[in-house]
């Protein structure tokens, strides 16, 4: 019988809510339960050590074979060594550490590295450089917030601890948590559904009555509590938790945003709706809005993903700062990958850039756009590529795949992937957060621990070592001396 | 024959979330993503029942799904499709200068396939890129 050992305070490496309350019950090198996990992080430690990659693979007469380190290492150095304009993308899921080696890797082959922020929050990133932020710690939100809205986000699917660590049901020091009034809603909300389905069985006509759904401002709770409120454009399962959710139109955020302006600052927006939305409802939300002692706005890829982009940041921030001047309010995006924030931090500390960074012709240079990744490989552009702890066959759009796999491709991953399956090499590599320590930002940019929990599978490297192999073999490719 | 013009939203679900960590690979995962969420009033229109396929199709290409019926109505004239491979050969590669493509709001027409297979991740590979 091997001993049992827990792992307490242990770091969840798969959103950025980077939780950091883990405990895993271990025996031997096997995670044998998880607890405050959500269902996401509990799949990942439990299922870390299924269907890993037994060893490195090299493409053969068209097929992937297993190969040793030494062929597979010198493989991909060449194809990096020999490529004239190199795509190194992924980053957003490995530690800082491993970051910032890519970066040096990037550096020396004359590479363009990108990270996964350029499809989720690379527009934020543009915009909070034009307009700023006005920004803070999750635990301030914590502790003060009264207001919470999350426009354009699903934190119930995406982050799922978001709202239980750090907002509507979250005991703060000034603030209650919601749980006992959602539990009760969701009861009254699971009877009416019942009662509607009776009434719809007797005659037509009381129907109508009983359709009635959903939550009216203005809000009806308790003196200090706290109030919740979602902006999507479907109702979500977070949406069915708030106080009040508005539905609004796919790709017309901008428009509410700007309309909500007017109304924060007291200008009449002379007309009777904004994309379908009566005025007297948009002027019910600026009340609750300018009525609150602190709010924050959490905003996700909703606003990022949809027409105007950047363009709807720059809404959101200026909302933000037009209401700084009736009230305090902050604003946050919601970042996806553990350490996307962490990508964005390493880059910027070492070239100047968050994303997007080229250094073609020597120097770091920066123009999403031009330089991001979708934009290279949607060109064709780019000759040869490296990707990292990411999975952009399955996540770009299909134009920009077809030149990544139709030129040569290292892909360093634990899992196979889509994209590992059309690489030219492929490097088995280890869990950051479980087989590897390392550090990761949360997406208040607090920098946390990764632990190791389990001893590595025997065929995996971590990203650091790979990577610095990797950029050892282009130097000595590079100043023709063989190693 | 019957079609529905509708305004196309891909995202994250849970069961995608928790799909993708048991492997990209896994039965569960393609069960996650190979889905078009429709308003129930749409899937009428259509004639197509739960599970049964439909054809989703934008200016840069088609896909077959299986079409389900949305936990999330009424939300008529939008549909769903999770984060991954299908939602992304019908996404467009234009950013608009930003980097980022359109991967929401995107108008898309569907019409009944019920005759049509969804097919499993290592055939779609093979015959979106051939390897």
């Amino acid at each position: 019988m091997r001993a049992v050992v827990v792992v307490t305070s242990a770091t969840c490496p798969v959103c950025g809510t980077l939780c950091d309350d883990i405990e895993l019950v271990v025996r031997g090198n096997t995670i044998e339960q998880v607890r405050k996990a959500c269902a996401i992080g509990e799949a990942k430690f439990l299922n870390c050590q299924k269907d890993r990659l037994k060893a490195p693979l090299i493409r053969k007469n068209g097929e992937l074979v297993e190969t040793s380190w030494d062929q597979a290492l010198q493989r991909s150095a060449e194809i990096l060594a020999n490529a004239s304009y190199p795509v190194l993308y992924g980053w957003s899921s490995t530690s800082c550490e491993a970051i910032r080696k890519g970066l040096e890797l990037a550096e020396e082959v004359g590479g363009v590295i990108d990270n996964t922020s350029t499809v989720c929050h690379g527009p934020s990133i543009l915009s909070i450089q034009e307009i700023g932020i006005s920004s803070c710690t999750l635990g301030q939100l914590r502790h003060r917030a009264d207001l919470v809205i999350y426009w354009g986000c699903d934190p119930w699917s995406a982050h799922p601890r978001h709202m239980e660590r750090y907002t509507a049901f979250s005991e703060g020091r000034f603030r209650g948590s919601n749980w006992r009034r959602y539990v009760k809603q969701f009861y009254a909300r699971q009877l009416a559904k019942r009662v509607r389905r009776t009434a719809s069985l007797g005659p037509k006509s009381i129907i109508p009555a009983l359709a009635v759904e959903g939550s009216h401002l203005p809000f009806f709770t308790a003196q200090g509590a706290r109030k919740m409120m979602v902006v999507d454009a479907r109702r979500t399962r977070t949406a069915d938790a708030a106080d009040y959710f508005l539905e609004v139109k796919p790709n017309t955020d901008y428009e509410i945003m700007q309309a909500l302006r007017m109304l924060i600052k007291g200008e009449d927006p002379d007309v009777e709706e904004v994309a379908g939305i009566p005025v007297e409802e948009l002027e019910e939300v600026a009340d609750v809005m300018i009525g609150c002692e602190l709010g924050v706005l959490f905003f996700g890829v909703g606003l990022t993903m949809s027409l105007g982009k950047p363009r709807n940041i720059d809404a959101a921030l200026s909302l933000v700062r037009d209401l700084n001047r009736r009230t305090k309010f902050l604003i946050m995006p919601m970042r996806g990958h553990f350490n996307v924030t962490g990508a964005n931090v390493v880059f910027t500390w070492q070239t100047g850039y968050p994303y997007a960074v080229d250094f073609s012709q020597g120097y770091p240079r920066y123009n999403p756009g031009e330089t991001s990744a979708v934009d290279i490989l949607s060109r064709g552009e780019s000759d040869a590529a490296l990707v990292i702890a990411s999975d952009p066959v399955s996540n770009f759009p299909r134009a920009a795949v077809e030149n990544l796999v139709h030129n040569p491709l290292v892909v360093i991953d634990p899992l196979e992937t889509p994209t590992s399956l059309m690489a030219d090499v492929v490097l088995p590599s280890t869990f950051v957060g479980i087989e590897t320590e390392g550090t990761a930002y949360r997406m208040d940019y607090v920098p946390l621990p990764l632990k190791k929990v389990l001893e590595p599978v025997s065929s995996a490297l971590p990203d650091e070592e790979i990577l610095q192999r990797l950029l050892d073999r282009v130097r000595s490719l590079r100043s023709g001396v063989d190693q | 024959m019957s079609k529905v013009k509708v305004t196309l939203l891909t995202g994250r679900t849970i069961t995608q979330g928790v799909g993708k960590e048991l492997g990209k690979l896994s039965e569960e995962y393609l069960g996650s993503v190979a889905i078009c969420e429709m308003d129930p009033e749409d899937l009428r229109l259509l004639s197509v029942r739960e599970n049964e396929n439909v054809r989703v199709a934008t200016e840069f290409g088609s896909v077959v799904l299986r079409a389900r019926e949305s936990q999330r109505a009424p939300h008529p004239g939008v549909a769903y499709i999770p984060y991954g491979l299908w939602a992304n050969v019908i996404i467009g590669p234009r950013t608009h200068g930003t980097g980022m493509p359109s991967f929401k709001g995107v108008p898309a027409e569907i019409e009944p396939a019920q005759r049509e297979k969804t097919v499993g991740m290592r055939e779609m590979l093979r015959t979106l890129y051939g390897k």
